[in-house]
């Protein structure tokens, strides 16, 4: 049952201490533009200057507590990096997220005439098969420490799918709110673990600006709304393992699928803290975005060196990253540019190419949101923006089952034969004269 | 034409508490101004150094982004409803 509790007379705690907030923090929000600190609290931009907030660290503090040799004996999951993120001291995390594998590739690689390429496969992140788990994991922690007992968010579908099932988990109430067209399997891998749906008849930027006035109206941790500087911090530990998993070094090249534009903000921060810390060695590295070109105001923004970025309808099968108004769009481009990366997008038919060609030549099945990814890499290596010899990690964010609707019409199902020997053969008679007619 | 400015919480210091306000404007351009004009201490909130709308302050028209109906320039009719959205989250 959900708890629809209005702020009314509670609003006013809003802007003062909260439940749970701890002199001892090594983090605290800090204004993105006017660089104005808040403390903790449930907010997602400067009262000042109405800017974005996101949390900064003590690193000299940090630096003491913890190195990098400490991580040796943790499990391989995101809370081995637990120090850098925002987690109040005494927090036991619920459960293990991230630790996917960096998987290097070889057929790929060879295919687009490279030779360092590795993929970062967040597909099989847990619970719920999106890097979304991460930034969930770390929202949540956040939600408990703020005395919230329902969560919420804005989706295009994987974040409403981790929401649900980790907020099922931990024992939270979960109300999630959807663009109605979302694609079916999403929408049941969320009702699944009991979340409440609410469609919108809208695009997600509607939905998002509905959750807005939610959250300031209603007492409830949406995740990436009022709880959005914490949970964005979960992305980091993207960043950390493929580090880590480099041997602790840096790559050339990063690829990141781009909706709201905030993973690919994120893995440069976590990137910057390890340098900062002394964890690897300083290296430039250059940020690559990747976005459908039914959505991509980021990457448009990017190629014509606009001042702002200019918001689109979206209108592609990459529901996923189909946001029209990003919020960290600024920062995504400002990173790209200043990084001496670039942006692309590619067209629905490259995207189902791209899920196809990966899965074939690596065995990893992605979501339309990879193939994004991986079709953006094949046309920035295409254009000479990265370099045959160069490390390149390519952020594989999503699970294929996610979207199956999306490539189901480029596998027809064959028709079925008699369970003999004989009809399997004439089957196979027909197959080869098939594809001697294809020659 | 009479339009309805809702005014969110984290804009309501600079509004003595005031929630909504009604005006008349022809555009959402004047009926910004009324707004920063009724609130001089929101001016510098709403626009920046260049009189722009600030980066990070969304404006609607009822449910739409006035940045898909000609920004600050389109026109309102009667029973409009301008909100205002700092800095939009999610993904």
């Amino acid at each position: 049952m959900l708890r629809l509790v209005r702020l009314g007379s509670q609003r006013s705690s809003r802007y003062g201490a909260m439940k749970g907030e701890a002199m001892s923090d090594l983090y605290e929000l800090r204004c993105r533009e006017c660089g104005k600190t808040w403390g903790n609290s449930p907010k997602s931009f400067c009262e000042d200057c109405f800017s974005p907030l996101e949390v900064s660290y003590d690193y000299d503090s940090l630096g003491k507590k913890v190195r990098r040799e400490d991580l040796a004996g943790r499990t391989f999951n995101m809370w081995r990096y637990r120090e850098l993120l925002p987690l109040a001291g005494d927090v036991t995390p619920a459960s293990a997220v991230g630790g996917t594998p960096l998987v290097a590739s070889r057929k790929l690689a060879s295919h687009w005439g490279i030779s360092n390429l590795y993929f970062k496969n967040d597909a099989v992140c847990f619970p719920s098969l999106s890097f979304k788990d991460r930034v969930v994991a770390t929202a949540l922690v956040a939600a408990r420490r703020f005395g919230f007992e329902t969560v919420g968010c804005s989706s295009t579908g994987n974040l409403a799918n981790a929401v649900a099932a980790q907020a099922a988990q931990q024992g939270f109430d979960a109300c999630v709110f959807i663009p109605a067209d979302l694609e079916p399997a999403k929408v049941l891998n969320t009702a699944v673990y009991g979340a409440r749906i609410v469609r919108i008849n809208g695009n997600y930027d509607h939905v998002n600006r509905l959750c807005a006035q939610i959250a300031d109206r209603f007492k409830w941790g949406l995740v990436n709304v009022n709880l959005r500087p914490y949970y964005s911090e979960g992305s980091k530990t993207h960043g950390y393992e493929i580090a880590e998993q480099l041997g602790w070094r840096l790559p050339d090249n990063v690829v990141v699928p781009m909706a709201g534009g905030s993973l690919i903000t994120k893995i440069a921060k976590a990137f910057k803290e390890l340098t900062t810390l002394g964890w690897v060695e300083a290296k430039p590295v250059k940020f690559f975005g990747a976005q459908a070109t039914g959505c991509s105001p980021i990457s448009d923004g990017v190629k014509r060196n606009l001042a702002r970025f200019e918001p689109q309808k979206p209108n592609t099968i990459a529901r996923s990253l189909a946001i029209g108004n990003p919020a960290d769009g600024p920062f995504a481009i400002k990173l790209i540019r200043e990084s001496g990366g670039w942006a692309e997008d590619i067209s629905d038919p490259e995207i189902v190419a791209a899920i196809k060609l990966l899965a074939e030549t690596e065995g990893i099945f992605t979501e339309t949101a990879g193939g994004v990814t991986a079709g953006v890499t094949q046309k920035l290596i295409s254009q000479g923006r990265i370099g045959a010899a160069e490390t390149t990690v390519v952020c594989i964010t999503g699970n294929g089952l996610k979207t199956t609707d999306a490539i189901a019409a480029e596998f027809p199902l064959a028709e079925a034969i008699a369970p003999r020997l004989d009809a399997f053969e004439a089957y196979l008679d027909n197959q080869f004269a098939a594809a001697a007619a294809a020659k | 034409m009479p339009v309805t400015i809702e005014i969110p919480t984290a804009f309501r210091r600079f509004t003595d508490g005031t929630p909504r306000i009604d005006c008349s404007a022809a555009t959402i351009a004047e009926a910004l101004n009324d707004l920063t004009t009724r609130f001089p201490a929101l001016s510098r909130h709403v626009r920046d150094e260049q009189g722009q709308i600030r980066q990070f302050l969304n404006v609607y028209l009822n449910e739409e982004d006035i940045r898909f109906l000609g920004g600050e320039g389109c026109t309102l009719k009667e029973g409009d409803r301008v909100l205002l959205v700092p800095s939009i989250a999610g993904g």
